[in-house]
């Protein structure tokens, strides 16, 4: 598997990232170095093995349903690059 | 009778299904500990976990995943013992995390099946493909400021179900008459409160049209529809819609739309190419979901009695037809009132008040059975007092209105206003032949044959006795005299 130049425009738009036309070679270039690192592991049989979900072998910790959080409005909006008032505030997004 | 739609080229099938997303009665959020009571003051039900601070970890709640596991059993489905959560990728600003925490592989409940009654009577089964637990979104406010919006977390991190359904859906009414049974059962099962006005439950709804015998065609998703009646409206109009595409030689496109309740139409969401690429995977943060059977056939055991089986308990117990038992179990409040005012009394007699009279009242006073005026004790009362002879069944009504406008049991208002009947054969004689002296004319024409005035008589009689007289005795006296 490797990706072209569009597939790699295309991922980092996905992600919210500013790739210049002369990153996008070195993108490609590690990605697929990447990809092909990864694709090593396709040589291992494993037929009969169980899809690994997790390394720890356990299954998930239930907590209670009680309110323990919260309140900490001043806290959550401290680094909010704007606010208004009680509100975050954000460039506007028009549907 | 299959509902169908005719265009230029024929008749066409509608495909629909369902996805819901309804907000699950918690106390606590989903993966954090805030609270997720409805309309607190902005972004104060919100921990770092909600606001996606960095290094904070989500720990599932417990008693949300059993919400998800009744909600399953509630529509026949299967659980999972093992099931696991994924990440869905999308940048959005109410998104703080920057992806949904939902289950995409591997869902909590499985397969189960919803049956809907059409107005027809008949009955069809719609199916229920999966139920998942995923997180609910930040709230944006768009309208308050020209250049920014405004982000309220407070919904963030509160868990919703999603349940979608099988294209199985072939009508507007088919669509409206799901929706109406999940929520009942959500209701039931007190695992959502069905609250389509507050949006804690919404539809998106899948719509294709198809020629008789073809495969689906391509289908629309119209978003976040939020009242059943807009649902069967969006579906119509989507439906339409893609009928005059089809006959005007074009292709419906795979896209996302908005239904417009005040132009009757749907239209395209300005969507992103991307919208649709989500790149799930299984979130790292969370180790798989694994139930104990025992649990879940505990949480089974607890479940209350939900809407098909009381109605089919109605119908067999109390004689109801499946018509009225089905109204009588629409909300369960209504259910147990109505159980406290049939119990040990003529049960259809009591059907026929709460369908009839109880229910007017409360449409007229715009009161809900939760603060009717009249109490089911009260009604109860009514129906003793009718059922022993001391009110006949006209008095019973007025009695009826004056307990809703005091809230006083009947019998106090019988005494107060001196309206027990009569059943004193001597004051009914007495009355019967007053009247027909007064009326020697009718009586005449009545012997003749005129046998319709017999009602006028009784009418008049009744009259005299400011309706207290009672009717049967009031009807054999008549007869008595006029044979």
């Amino acid at each position: 598997m490797s990706l072209d130049p569009a597939t790699v425009r295309r991922i980092a738009r996905l992600s919210r990232l500013r790739i210049d036309d002369t990153q996008v070679a070195q993108m490609q270039g590690d990605l697929n170095g990447i990809l092909s690192w990864i694709e090593q592991l396709n040589e291992v049989n494993v037929d009969g093995v169980a899809p690994l979900t997790g390394a720890a072998m356990m299954a998930m910790r239930l907590r209670d349903d009680v309110v323990t959080d919260g309140n900490l409005q001043e806290a959550v909006l401290s680094n909010a690059p704007d606010r208004e008032g009680p509100f975050y505030a954000v460039p506007k997004v028009v549907e | 009778m299959a509902y169908t739609l005719e265009g230029s080229t024929g008749t066409w099938e509608i495909v629909c299904g369902l996805e819901v997303h309804a907000q699950v009665i918690s106390k606590s959020k989903l993966f954090s500990g805030a609270s997720a009571a409805y309309g607190a003051e902005p972004n104060t039900q919100v921990s770092f976990v909600d606001a996606a601070f960095p290094g904070m970890l989500p720990v599932i709640n417990r008693e949300c995943v059993a919400q998800a596991v009744r909600t399953g059993l509630g529509l026949n489905a299967e659980i999972n013992l093992w099931s696991r959560f994924d990440r869905k990728n999308y940048f959005y600003a109410d998104l703080p995390q920057g992806y949904q925490i939902s289950q995409f592989a591997h869902p909590v409940v499985g397969k189960g099946v919803v049956e809907v009654t059409l107005a027809d009577g008949s009955t069809k089964q719609i199916g229920v493909t999966r139920l998942h637990l995923e997180q609910d979104a930040g709230k944006s406010l768009h309208d308050q400021d020209p250049s920014r919006s405004f982000i309220d977390l407070n919904r963030s991190g509160v868990a919703l179900m999603e349940i979608v359904s099988e294209p199985d859906i072939r009508s507007p009414e088919e669509a409206g008459a799901y929706l109406t049974k999940l929520r009942q059962v959500l209701r039931y099962l007190g695992t959502c409160d069905g609250n389509m006005d507050e949006g804690s439950m919404r539809a998106d709804v899948n719509v294709s049209v198809r020629k008789a015998g073809e495969d689906f065609r391509t289908r629309c998703e119209i978003k976040n529809v939020n009242s059943i009646r807009f649902v069967m409206l969006a579906v119509e109009a989507e439906a339409k819609r893609q009928i005059g595409v089809w006959e005007d030689g074009g292709d419906v496109v795979q896209e996302t739309r908005l239904f417009d309740p005040t132009r009757n139409e749907t239209r395209s969401m300005r969507s992103k190419e991307d919208a649709h690429d989500y790149r799930y995977f299984p979130d790292p943060d969370l180790l798989p979901l694994v139930l104990e059977q025992a649990w879940v056939d505990e949480l089974k055991s607890r479940l209350p009695e939900l809407p098909d089986a009381k109605t089919a308990r109605f119908v067999r117990d109390y004689g109801l037809s499946a018509y009225d038992a089905r109204i009588l179990v629409m909300e369960q409040a209504t259910a147990d009132f109505y159980e406290t005012v049939a119990t040990g009394r003529d049960a259809k007699l009591a059907a026929n008040w709460m369908m009839g009279d109880f229910f007017a009242a409360l449409n007229r006073t715009g009161r809900t059975i939760e603060d009717s005026p009249v109490t089911a004790a009260n009604l109860a009362g009514l129906i003793d007092l009718i059922a022993d002879k001391t009110i006949n069944g006209r008095i019973a009504k007025e009695v009826f209105e004056a307990m809703v406008e005091t809230g006083q049991a009947a019998g106090v208002i019988v005494e107060a206003k001196g309206l027990r009947q009569v059943t004193d054969t001597g004051a009914i004689d007495a009355a019967v032949d007053a009247v027909l002296a007064a009326n020697a004319d009718k009586v005449a024409q009545y012997k003749a044959g005129a046998e319709k005035l017999f009602g006028f008589f009784v009418g008049q009689v009744m009259k005299a006795m400011a309706g207290k007289g009672n009717p049967a005795l009031v009807n054999e006296a008549l007869k008595a005299r006029l044979s």
